[in-house]
């Protein structure tokens, strides 16, 4: 018997009688017999617990967590804090163990977080309708994209340079089955460059900051979208949107984006969150689950799966999206966090975050061989360009144990020395003044190395 | 549910209605560098004109008002969950320690693989396990969900055809599918086209043939079906759908019936996606998360997402190799030269269909499920599909032997797998309770009910799954209340159709919420 089970012997005769059967293998009949393994599964036997614990442990050892190393990676996800409360909460059996509220009148907590988690959401993004969330940032942004295509039927995606490689691939990925093409505009010195725009376009996709750390001109990008008669399509990161014109109130038809930042951990990039937010115009084309306020028999406050008949299980092949299975516990994540920060805390939050990432621009922008990729306004993200082999520099700083950025030649060729370099809260002044000595004396010296192998 | 806290404590607030101006639970770090003035960092014109609404509460707010809010949930660990085609199994608790590890939970997703070679270790391991599972050779556990693996498989199958010239334009799916089906085919960009089913419960093998012809890309199935029944004509339908060239997809909703008795792979699947939260124990978090890896066959291979995590053996001599299978085939790694990380992600994929989604996939969920799949290992996981067709056979039996079978017949008259359907048309008939109300009062008894109205096909279906962590005092139990409720019934239909009376609220007007959408607190 393995631990999660407890068929006794006695147990066992007793419901084989009642089903009327001899044997275990005799439920199995109907399985054609050339179908039927004849072997065990090529697996390693089972483990007790604290093997078990031992092992995960181990592999855990084998990797080098933001705790264990001075990080400044970001590109998407960001090493915040995660407040103690956010994770007691959401340890909860009746939080963690329940399925989708199919139920309400016993999903009355998870229902109603929904409810309050739509409404923070709402208010960042400037947007009236939010859902209760998808999968993740870069398949929100592709969710987006299959509204505007359902919304004016156009056929085709203009997507800026700045928006996340993975969102613009993934977006890539599900166009081809629509049949749909996505063309590129380019970054000008950090900020999107909007082509001439037709009526073909069903929708301009921008992200805010972008993927250089820059804050876009949202208002201008929507007024040129909307002149062609195409939708706004705004991702965003939410702790920016403290400090930011909101992308509803700069016009944007939908706002999505990646939700890890608002409590919920690491976890080599999931699970975490997608926030999707839309216009009353597009409110039945949204896709996932939606919590909407209604009363009982008795005249009672309480809270409902709603709008369902955009969903798969009732509207199936015409359905506004196949998604069932969302991130319920990771929003629930998010708008404990974001009950935490408070009205006055995210702003105070991301007011740190914007003076510590001008800080520390200024003191790499100071170092020889290092040059700010833009000038525009960020937030929390900045690139820089070195004058030396990035790959190189980055390894001379991990040997002081400091991971200084992602390198932004992975994905742009054009900045193949590019280095991004993200702020959070949790890195002080003392990690950004030894940022900047390690990576000014490791690009010195690559300088060095370059310089004796010209002469 | 129906504790004297519920009443008495909980006034029901949301969290903005417990705002106060002043309060507050954060308190920022110091600013410890040169404060300089917010319009020189950001132009006025691109800044938010106040704060945003969020509330105004203290740390002991924020944790009473959520722990009231979970008390008006029911939970699996708190009671029994037979939601049909939903697997709620137990979530071991080592589960959520092994994957809180720092090593685990705070690993940046672009962290270099050299530095993540527990991870991606953890991470192949997983597919080899998954793979050995579905009898195919080759996985990616990049989709986030189910119904995110569908789409994957379906755009692979359009891959897999454009690769080879062919213009396809329906997929089959099965008039008792799991909606997610259909829905994934029109995202996809292909047309649904319904396959009946028989009067046995199995796909209607004349209409498949019938409608399998060179347009269809791909069948769509479930086996066991979501009718909780074994497709016993599976080896002609493989034939007849590969026969015109189209693909065979798994929807593995349904797997924990059958792990370590028969394998997709060896019924002929070309694809198949797994559900790590139903299966594989990762807890339903009240709608997610989950993760939807698929597997697939040497064919579909070249078109799986990137990146894939692959392993480079080390030969000696400075040499990496390609490890072998241990079925003679080869794994999908690369070669790979001295000094390279034994783990890697693999990007130079040129037939990839691409991305589906940012980074890795959920790796905090493929923690738990490997922990899981190490806990039972091979033996465990047949234990696990065997105690879980018996549990569901013998509340089958049970339920007969109370009477609930002359209300509730089951929809067909065979073995079930590890769930099973009722239709409560003759109790709708004759006692005048619908399965709906069925469902309501048997919240009054602590239990959540089962699916109801799924599968279509079934009038009044009710769809039941106890799994197997369940004990057989659980089942003579439901068995026992369900009769009770039939028993109410016949005296006075009407107390069902009131229920449930011991709940936080009593039914909630939907039509209403739908007609009115409140989708958010005015502030």
């Amino acid at each position: 018997m393995t631990r999660y089970t407890s068929v006794t012997e006695v147990d066992l005769r007793e419901m084989l009688a009642e089903i009327g059967v001899e044997s275990v293998d005799d439920l199995f009949e109907e399985i054609p017999a050339g179908l039927r393994l004849d072997r065990p599964l090529a697996l390693d036997r089972g483990l007790a617990e604290q093997e078990v614990y031992e092992e995960l442990r181990t592999l855990a050892a084998a990797n080098t967590s933001t705790e264990d190393e001075l990080s400044f990676l970001g590109a998407g996800m960001y090493d915040h804090y995660v407040p103690a409360l956010v994770e007691s909460i959401i340890e909860r059996s009746e939080f963690l163990t329940p399925y989708t509220p199919y139920q309400p009148e016993i999903s009355q907590g998870g229902l109603q977080a929904m409810f309050e988690y739509q409404t923070a959401i709402s208010e960042l993004t400037g947007l009236p309708v939010s859902n209760a969330s998808v999968y993740e940032g870069p398949s929100a942004v592709a969710a987006a994209g299959y509204v505007a295509k359902l919304h004016n039927g156009r056929g085709r995606f203009v997507v800026s340079r700045g928006v996340h490689p993975h969102s613009r691939e993934a977006l890539a990925t599900l166009a081809h089955g629509w049949g749909m093409r996505v063309d590129e505009a380019p970054l000008s010195v950090g900020a999107t460059e909007l082509p001439a725009l037709d009526e073909r376009v069903s929708t301009v996709i921008v992200q805010q900051p972008n993927f250089l750390g820059a804050v876009e001109d949202l208002e201008a990008i929507a007024r040129a979208a909307h002149d062609a008669g195409a939708l706004m399509i705004c991702a965003c990161d939410p702790l920016p949107l403290a400090l930011l014109r909101s992308p509803g109130e700069c016009g944007a038809d939908l706002a999505v984006g990646e939700g890890q930042t608002l409590g919920n951990r690491l976890d080599f990039g999931g699970p975490s969150f997608g926030f999707f937010a839309a216009t009353e115009e597009l409110m039945r084309r949204v896709p996932g689950r939606i919590a909407g306020e209604t009363r009982d028999l008795d005249g009672k406050r309480g809270f409902v799966l709603t709008l369902q008949t955009r969903e798969q299980h009732i509207r199936r092949e015409r359905a506004t999206s196949n998604i069932c299975t969302a991130q319920a516990l990771n929003a629930l994540a998010g708008v404990i966090y974001l009950s935490w920060l408070g009205r006055d805390g995210i702003v105070e939050l991301a007011e740190l975050m914007i003076q510590r990432t001008a800080y520390a621009q200024e003191r790499l922008g100071a170092i020889d061989g290092v040059t700010l990729l833009h000038s525009r306004p960020v937030v929390r993200e900045f690139g820089v360009a070195l004058d030396a082999p990035v790959e190189r520099v980055v390894e001379r700083c991990r040997e002081q144990r400091i991971n200084p950025g992602y390198r932004l030649g992975i994905d742009y060729p054009e900045l193949a020395d590019g280095l991004l370099i993200a702020i959070t809260e949790q890195r002080t002044r003392a990690d950004i003044d030894r940022l900047a000595d390690v990576l000014g004396a490791a690009v010195a010296v690559e300088r060095r190395e370059l310089a004796g192998v010209r002469e | 549910m129906s504790n004297w806290f519920t009443a008495a404590a909980d006034d029901g607030l949301t969290i903005y209605e417990r705002s106060k101006p002043g309060r507050r639970a954060f308190a920022a770090p110091a600013m410890d560098v040169p404060e300089r003035p917010l319009d020189e960092l950001l132009p006025a014109a691109l800044r938010r004109a106040g704060p945003p609404r969020l509330p105004e509460v203290s740390e002991p707010e924020i944790v009473r008002h959520y722990n009231r809010l979970s008390k008006r949930n029911f939970d699996l660990d708190t009671g029994f969950y037979p939601l049909g085609s939903c697997t709620m199994k137990h979530n071991p608790k080592l589960h959520e320690r092994v994957a809180a590890l720092p090593g685990h939970a705070k690993l940046h997703p672009l962290q270099d693989p050299a530095r993540a070679q527990g991870a991606l270790e953890l991470m192949w391991r997983l597919q080899e396990a998954l793979g050995e599972i579905a009898g195919l050779p080759h996985v990616s556990l990049q989709p986030s969900a189910g119904s995110h693996g569908e789409l994957a498989g379906v755009l692979l199958t359009r891959a897999f055809h454009e690769d080879r010239g062919e213009v396809r334009t329906k997929v089959l799916t099965p008039d008792t599918a799991h909606g997610t089906n259909p829905a994934t085919v029109t995202m996809a960009g292909y047309e649904v086209v319904k396959v009946g089913t028989d009067a046995q419960g199995n796909v209607d093998l004349d209409d498949l043939r019938a409608k399998a012809d060179d347009e269809v890309a791909c069948l769509m199935l479930t086996n066991p079906s979501t009718l909780g029944l074994f497709e016993t004509g599976i080896e002609e339908i493989a034939a007849i759908v590969h026969g015109v060239g189209a693909t065979l997809y798994y929807d593995g909703a349904n797997l924990n019936a059958i792990m370590g008795i028969c394998r997709p792979g060896d019924m002929g699947f070309d694809i198949v996606h797994f559900n790590l939260h139903k299966s594989f124990t990762q807890p339903h978090g009240g709608g997610g998360p989950g993760a939807g890896p698929i597997a697939v066959s040497d064919r579909i291979e070249p078109y799986l997402p990137r990146p894939q995590v692959v392993r480079c053996d080390h030969a000696g001599n400075g040499r990496w190799t390609t490890p072998a299978r241990p079925d003679g085939g080869e794994a999908g790694g690369r070669a790979g030269r001295a000094g390279e990380p034994n783990f890697d992600l693999d990007y130079d994929r040129p037939k990839s269909i691409g991305r589906l989604r940012g980074f890795q996939g959920n790796y905090g969920v493929f923690v738990r499920s490997y922990a899981y799949i190490r806990s039972l290992g091979a033996a465990g996981l047949r234990e696990v599909s065997e105690v879980a067709v018996l549990n569901a056979n013998y509340l089958l039996a049970r339920l007969r032997r109370e009477g609930v079978l002359e209300y509730l017949p089951a929809a067909y008259e065979r073995l079930c797998m590890h769930e099973f359907v009722l239709s409560g048309a003759p109790m709708k008939r004759e006692l005048k309770i619908k399965t709906l109300d069925l469902a309501k009062r048997l919240l009054d008894h602590g239990v959540h009910p089962p699916t109801v109205y799924f599968p279509l096909i079934v009038d009044e279906a009710l769809l039941i799954e106890p799994t197997e962590t369940e004990t057989k005092e659980t089942l003579d139990h439901f068995s026992e209340i369900v009769a009770e409720v039939l028993r109410e019934a016949r005296d006075d239909p009407a107390v069902a159709l009131g229920a449930p009376y011991t709940t936080p609220v009593r039914r909630l007007d939907e039509a209403a919420a739908a007609r009115r959408p409140v989708l958010r607190q005015r502030l």
